[in-house]
């Protein structure tokens, strides 16, 4: 099923499923492969995903650290591992479906760093439109070609991308009724 | 079985060009000088919620239309990082507020998948009894607002008072009448009381002759017949490139069913029908859901059945480095008080991974994508709502109705909003 999909870098099988890391670069060439030799008819999902600080300063704060797991510091249960470190800052995450006699799923996953941008594949599935005016309103990533990226859920006039990691929580502050 | 229909329901396309979701008037249509645009809502009663959708009209005619989505954006998956996985619990069900069992499901399925955690038949069971319960509630709200805005303001009484008996039902098991979190990871958070199994069978027993009621209502009036059929046409191709799933595939003649084609908890366990329908107009999504509803209470009575031979089984996992302890245990075992303590404060950890997985919510596919670095937080959490996909389609089924269909149109693709802006 894999096999010949232009611009591969890696396959990976996890949890039953198998995600194809894909060059950034010839992104809508696998797609349209995929679609058109593969019968990968829909894409049901597209969404960002931010690793800043991927395994760096322990999970959560406050269980286990960067060197690994340590069993004698508070909240001993620590890391079971330090996770792998990954390529790049962003990935674009693609979830394709095969809607057919022989359905079939399959995940595409490209790694971007900051201020990177990557092709739209909203001319091979038209579903990409809202999914990448998402991921370009939560994460700031660039879908080059889009006909219309502009923030969707967040308000027009908003500074920031609140799904960065970067991006405090409670960092808005809250307004009253009344108040100037 | 084939799954992609042969027949055309129109020739070609109708997606807008270059942008999917946005229909731009057409100079060669329309003079430009006659075209009004509208904001219709946000604030209106017949968006289903904060729907806004800006309309170009031409007298009657919608010349151009584009929807904007966000205002119901409440940041559930940011704030999801942030909290512990069974904490986190409590967001989904409040993303897609009227199918809430489903999103809770795909949540913990998800968490259960990272983990390799296995669950009691019992638990199987009931998370597919409720899903269904889910499923009927959802598509009678669906029901009774769709045909108020289109006038039958009986249909609303009608379809709120059989929610009335589901949501007593919900109360009965988990205590609460919505948003029930009664799913945690490895099972069930309480275990079923007695009293459900019948007033379960008893409801799956009534739903289909409330169906029957709701067609008599509908299916003769010939004001409703009128302002549906052959209404907001969406073909299969379309529905396909439009990313659909659920009722609006469906009801476009696309023969898919994630229960049927990608089993998930027991549905290949249990006989049940899928409905498919040929015309992809508003009348047959409204046929699949009364369809759907009939097959619920369907798969209800056998879930029944199956959980009373359960009887007495457990309804959790027994795995205390994820489940809470049982309550009485933490009197007398100190290991139980640790465990307690542990998972309450520091939560569990879930293995590094990510998965995608996904079951039939009442709207079609809803997914839950979830990222973990092995800690007790979820990394991402990513949810697919369908009401955002079916959303996508407004500009395509739209294409050359008056205003008057608007309404209808959009009641049809089933959205809600706080599916769509999460």
């Amino acid at each position: 099923m894999t096999t010949g999909v232009p611009g591969v870098v890696e396959t990976i099988e996890a949890h039953g499923e198998t995600t194809l890391v894909v060059d950034p670069a010839r992104i809508v060439e696998a797609c349209r492969h995929l679609r058109d030799e593969e019968g990968f008819n829909e894409l049901v999902d597209l969404s960002g995903v931010d690793y800043l600080g991927w395994g760096a300063k322990g999970v959560a704060g406050y269980i286990g650290t960067a060197q690994g797991r340590d069993l004698n510091a508070t909240g001993s249960q620590g890391f079971q591992r330090v996770p792998d470190p990954m390529p790049k800052r962003f990935a674009v995450v693609y979830h394709l479906l095969r809607v057919s006699e022989s359905p079939a799923r399959l995940r595409l996953k490209a790694w971007l760093d900051d201020g990177e941008e990557i092709d739209t594949v909203l001319p091979v599935w038209p579903a990409a439109d809202w999914y990448e005016r998402e991921a370009y309103d939560m994460y700031g990533i660039v879908f080059r070609g889009h006909p219309n990226l502009v923030r969707i859920l967040m308000p027009d006039e908003w500074e920031g991308f609140p799904l960065r990691k970067d991006y405090p929580l409670g960092g808005e502050p809250v307004r009253f009724s009344g108040e100037r | 079985m084939t799954v992609v229909p042969e027949t055309r329901i129109y020739e070609g396309t109708r997606i807008p060009s270059p942008c999917p979701t946005k229909l731009v008037v057409d100079p060669a249509e329309h003079d430009l000088a006659d075209i009004l645009t509208v904001n219709f809502g946000p604030n209106h009663p017949s968006t289903h919620g904060v729907l806004r959708l800006i309309v170009d009209l031409d007298g009657e005619h919608v010349a151009g239309i584009e929807a904007v989505v966000g205002y119901l954006h409440t940041g559930f998956e940011k704030n999801m990082e942030a909290k512990t996985y069974w904490k986190g619990i409590t967001y989904p069900e409040r993303i897609d507020y009227l199918s809430f069992q489903s999103n809770e499901l795909v949540f913990v399925l998800a968490i259960e998948k990272l983990l390799a955690l296995e669950t009691p038949e019992k638990a199987v069971w009931m998370r597919m009894c409720l899903s269904e319960l889910s499923r009927i509630h959802s598509h009678l709200v669906w029901l009774g607002t769709s045909a108020l805005e289109l006038g039958a303001i009986s249909m609303f009484w009608y379809a709120f008072r059989e929610r009335d008996l589901l949501l007593d039902l919900f109360e009965m098991v988990t205590g609460v009448r919505m948003h029930t979190r009664y799913f945690q990871v490895g099972g069930l958070a309480e275990d079923i009381p007695e009293g459900f199994y019948d007033a379960a069978r008893a409801f799956s027993r009534h739903m289909p002759h409330a169906v029957d009621d709701y067609e008599g209502i509908l299916d003769r009036n010939g004001i409703w017949l009128r302002r549906t059929k052959g209404i907001g046409l969406l073909s299969a191709e379309d529905a396909l490139a439009l990313g659909q799933s659920g009722p609006m595939a469906r009801a476009s003649g696309i023969d898919w069913d994630l229960r049927r084609n990608e089993p998930y908890l027991a549905y290949d366990q249990v006989d049940f029908e899928v409905p498919v329908y040929p015309n992809g107009d508003v009348y047959d999504r409204y046929k699949v859901h009364m369809d759907e509803m009939r097959q619920s209470a369907r798969i209800v009575a056998q879930c029944v059945s199956r959980l009373e031979e359960l009887r007495g089984a457990p309804w959790i996992a027994d795995d205390r480095k994820v489940v809470l302890p049982p309550r009485e245990e933490l009197h007398t075992s100190m290991e139980s008080l640790i465990h307690h303590f542990k998972i309450v404060t520091e939560g569990y950890l879930v293995p590094e991974g990510e998965v995608y997985v996904a079951n039939e919510s009442a709207r079609g596919e809803c997914g839950c994508y979830l990222v973990s670095d092995g800690g007790p937080k979820p990394w991402r959490v990513k949810f697919r709502a369908p009401s955002f996909a079916a959303l996508q389609a407004t500009a395509t089924c739209v294409r050359g109705t008056a205003v008057a269909d608007l309404v209808a149109v959009a009641g049809s693709l089933d959205p809600v909003m706080g599916d769509v802006d999460r």
